[in-house]
């Protein structure tokens, strides 16, 4: 794992995974998306609206997904201090909360016609607006972090924190009683008809693709901002001067 | 914490921080769980039939319901706006609902439904409203078509959770 900790090995290998993770996903999703949504039957109950499964499914997935990256990253760099793993949870933030968003809309847009509400404050809802004002929180400690010198080992505590909401939402609908269906999905058994399985896990895996990229992508901007910052600073110091005019920003 | 081990027999400052995070870890991950299991009556969103035999609510109180429609038991009273009929649980359960209004698309005999009301002293559960709730299956309405047989066999290797 520390053959990546050289910001420039770590270079090499997202200059060309970013692109491919990028195209690669938004074709594979997008494809699947457009199975979805005009190839696949309409579903014996809910008609029409089943469609909105290929969305909100790979959603709720990379949200969740987004959590644990951080969790992961936090980890590591909290106990090996590896020191492209703070870099990596921030970069997982903002895609993750993005993630969690859309699932939440979808999943409130899906509601209206199948159980006749908006939003209940059943355990599998709560517990995901909870991970989203986690994010938020998560994305807010990461920036002071950043700007205002606060130590970069907060963020990574409560990144692992946090992890505790990630069980709690994957077990909600089993634990209590709720208003959200138990897991379609469990170990080697599926409750879904091939007929959506199939364009289903094209749209988990297209969308988890561009997860990756858009991780790698902001992963490399971070690396750009603070590659930028220490030549403006090296620039002040050889240059007293001119330090002096312009000013460190 | 000791930046270098001189006698060897101390941990690294690696794997010290290590034992640490993952005691934490392990520490926040039980407490965790134990508050949610203690939550698990107290966050259930409503009440099974079995669980309202045995343990009601007082008469009165919002409470939800939540179960299965029996099947033949929905029925249109006098009135022609209030309907009627049978939640069942897991076992043999059954509370009786009334219900005035506009039920959802998905309302149907035999599938999940959640009532939103309260009890009445006579055991009927009167419902200010109705949630209905998909169960995990996601079928295709081609496979309606099938032979009964066909559709046990196919339930049968899809059935997940309850019922």
């Amino acid at each position: 794992m520390h053959g990546f900790a050289n910001p420039k090995r770590f270079l090499s290998l997202a200059t060309w995974l970013t692109p491919l993770l990028l195209v690669g996903g938004l074709l594979i999703a997008g494809g699947a998306l457009a199975w979805g949504l005009l190839f696949v039957p309409p579903d014996r109950l809910m008609g029409e609206t089943v469609r909105i499964l290929f969305l909100h499914v790979p959603a709720a997935w990379l949200g969740m997904g987004g959590w644990t990256a951080i969790a992961i990253s936090s980890l590591a760099f909290l106990v090996w201090r590896h020191p492209l793993a703070a870099l990596a949870a921030r970069a997982a933030a903002v895609p993750g909360a993005a993630f969690t968003a859309i699932c939440l809309a979808t999943g409130s847009i899906w509601g209206r016609p199948t159980w006749g509400t908006w939003w209940v404050w059943d355990g599998r809802l709560t517990s995901m607006l909870v991970l989203l004002f986690l994010f938020f929180a998560y994305i807010a400690l990461a920036q002071a972090a950043e700007r205002e010198g606060v130590s970069e080992r907060i963020p990574a505590i409560f990144g692992l924190l946090g992890a505790v909401n990630i069980p709690i939402i994957n077990r909600s609908v089993v634990w209590w009683n709720s208003l959200h269906q138990p897991p379609s999905l469990t170990m080697g058994k599926s409750a879904i008809d091939a007929a959506f399985l199939v364009p289903l896990l094209f749209a988990v895996l297209g969308f988890s693709l561009l997860f990756g990229g858009v991780v790698l992508a902001r992963m490399r901007a971070l690396l750009a901002d603070r590659q930028a910052e220490a030549r403006l600073r090296r620039k002040a110091m050889e240059a007293p001067a001119f330090g002096q005019v312009r000013g460190v920003s | 914490m000791s930046a270098v081990s001189p006698s060897g027999s101390r941990l690294k400052p690696k794997h010290q921080r290590l034992v640490l995070v993952v005691l934490a870890l392990v520490a926040l991950i039980a407490a965790g769980l134990l508050a949610a299991y203690a939550l698990r009556n107290q966050a259930s969103y409503f009440y099974l039939p079995e669980q309202m035999r045995d343990d009601p609510p007082a008469i009165g109180q919002a409470v939800r319901l939540g179960g299965m429609v029996e099947d033949g038991s929905l029925r249109t009273l006098g009135d022609g706006v209030t309907i009627a009929f049978n939640v069942t649980g897991l076992d043999n359960s059954v509370v009786p609902v009334r219900f005035s209004g506009i039920v959802p698309d998905l309302f149907v005999e035999g599938s999940g439904v959640v009532a939103e009301g309260t009890l009445r002293a006579d055991g009927t559960f009167v419902a200010d409203n109705l949630l209905a709730k998909h169960d995990e299956n996601y079928v295709p309405r081609e496979l309606q078509e099938m032979t009964e047989h066909q559709a046990a066999e196919m339930a049968e290797e899809t059935m997940v959770g309850i019922r």
